[in-house]
């Protein structure tokens, strides 16, 4: 059967991306950045995930107000990096694993989570930084990868709590699936950031590792914080954060904290990681 | 039934509603075409002449012609949409966050290296 080995969140500031795709990794602003990454790298080298199935969010680049879905999955065989106004990342294409990602649909949706099917949707930086930062500068990803997109743009966003219990509905779908796969989930988005605005540049400390320690120890806790209190405490752009939930629902309640990394600034956001060992 | 509108007391904050969104929805479909090489192309030889091929406002359109992201994030932009424009214009991200605060760029950048903007501005950022 598969089994869901680890949970790991991260910011997916797109500057990120831009620093190591221009080069600019080792400059000092960014060298404290990557250098919080590099447990992370030589841990995924030795677990060699099969599958990360990767919650993020799109960024009206696959989805503009044509069609918000709340909850997307990403069924198909390949997910093309998008253009998002100024080229592509020279990345390489994410290969999906559209059996596993069928079979959680199937799964989930009988759970009562009425996910959207996607098949075809390029995917930005969301979900590509993520990748480069846990697995650096890569000809091809050495995983399958199953896109899950949030809708975070869009009001009404959905709650924490309901991020935490679909995140256990996905990690029951994933343990009854008949392969014997290493399965990573991971939470991206946050940490506390508003990127519009007079109030642009907001960070809150405290608040975000309030948020690191409750998701470790307490994500029950977590999943009772409502909409408005990211907003207000964590800027409008915080609210990303309850995509972690999804993360570490489907996570066991005990896990073992491996890695915890937090660093203040990447251009306009505050970046948060964690990886965690399922079942401490 | 009237909509639980609580957000709307955030200091310096638009949340992107079903009002805003139905406000913007041409502003926005119109940075999403800023996503094809060609169309950026076709919009920096003539904004005026590209932006008079979508539905949008006069406001919206001159909104977009001054680079003048609080007035668009008023009239219904969201700021994932903006960012097509200011890509095109080759802008980084904290530049155009720069505009929205009134700092600038060289200031903006200093606060976020300080730790950013304190919510409970105590060093001295804070927006009523």
């Amino acid at each position: 059967m598969a089994r869901i080995t680890a949970g790991v969140s991260t910011s997916h500031v797109p500057a990120i991306g831009a620093a190591l795709d221009l080069g600019k990794s080792a400059e000092p602003y960014w060298a404290p950045v990557f250098q919080g990454y590099d447990f992370s790298k030589r841990w995924i080298a030795e677990e060699k995930p099969d599958v990360v199935f990767l919650v993020y969010n799109d960024h009206a680049s696959a989805f503009s107000l044509d069609l918000i879905p709340t909850f997307a999955i990403g069924c198909g065989e390949e997910f093309k990096p998008a253009d998002e106004g100024f080229g592509a990342r020279p990345v390489p294409v994410v290969h999906g694993h559209p059996e596993l990602a069928w079979h959680i649909t199937q799964s989930v949706i009988q759970d009562d989570f009425d996910l959207t099917i996607v098949n075809k949707m390029d995917v930005d930086h969301g979900l590509t930084v993520p990748l480069s930062l846990m697995f650096g500068q890569p000809d091809a990803w050495p995983c399958k990868v199953i896109p899950f997109a949030v809708n975070v743009v869009q009001y009404p966003p959905p709650s924490g709590a309901r991020c935490y219990a679909l995140g256990k509905a996905i990690g029951k779908a994933i343990r009854s699936f008949d392969q014997d796969l290493n399965v990573q989930i991971w939470g991206t988005g946050g940490m506390s950031h508003q990127l519009q605005g007079p109030r642009a540049g907001l960070i809150n400390q405290e608040f975000d590792n309030k948020f690191l320690d409750l998701l470790i120890n307490d994500p029950d806790a977590a999943a009772r914080i409502p909409h408005l209190d990211y907003v207000r405490e964590a800027g409008s752009e915080g609210i990303e954060l309850v995509m972690w939930l999804i993360m570490r629902g489907a996570l066991e309640a005990n896990v073992d904290l491996l890695h915890r990394f937090y660093h203040v600034p990447a251009s306009n956001t505050a970046v948060g990681h964690l990886i965690l060992k399922n079942g401490g | 039934m009237s909509e639980d509108t609580s957000y709307q007391n955030i200091p310096g904050t638009i949340i992107f509603d079903a009002e805003m969104s139905r406000r913007g929805y041409h502003l926005n479909q119109f940075c999403m075409s800023l996503m094809k090489a060609e169309n950026r192309d076709r919009f920096r030889a003539d904004q005026r002449a590209y932006l008079d091929e979508w539905k949008m406002t006069e406001d919206q359109k001159l909104g977009v012609l001054a680079r003048d992201y609080n007035r668009l994030l008023s009239l219904g932009g969201n700021v994932y949409f903006l960012a097509k424009i200011f890509a095109t214009d080759g802008k980084s991200f904290q530049s155009a966050a720069a505009t929205m605060t009134g700092m600038s760029q060289e200031d903006y950048a200093a606060m976020m290296l300080s730790g950013g903007r304190r919510p409970d501005g105590s060093n001295g950022n804070k927006v009523v």
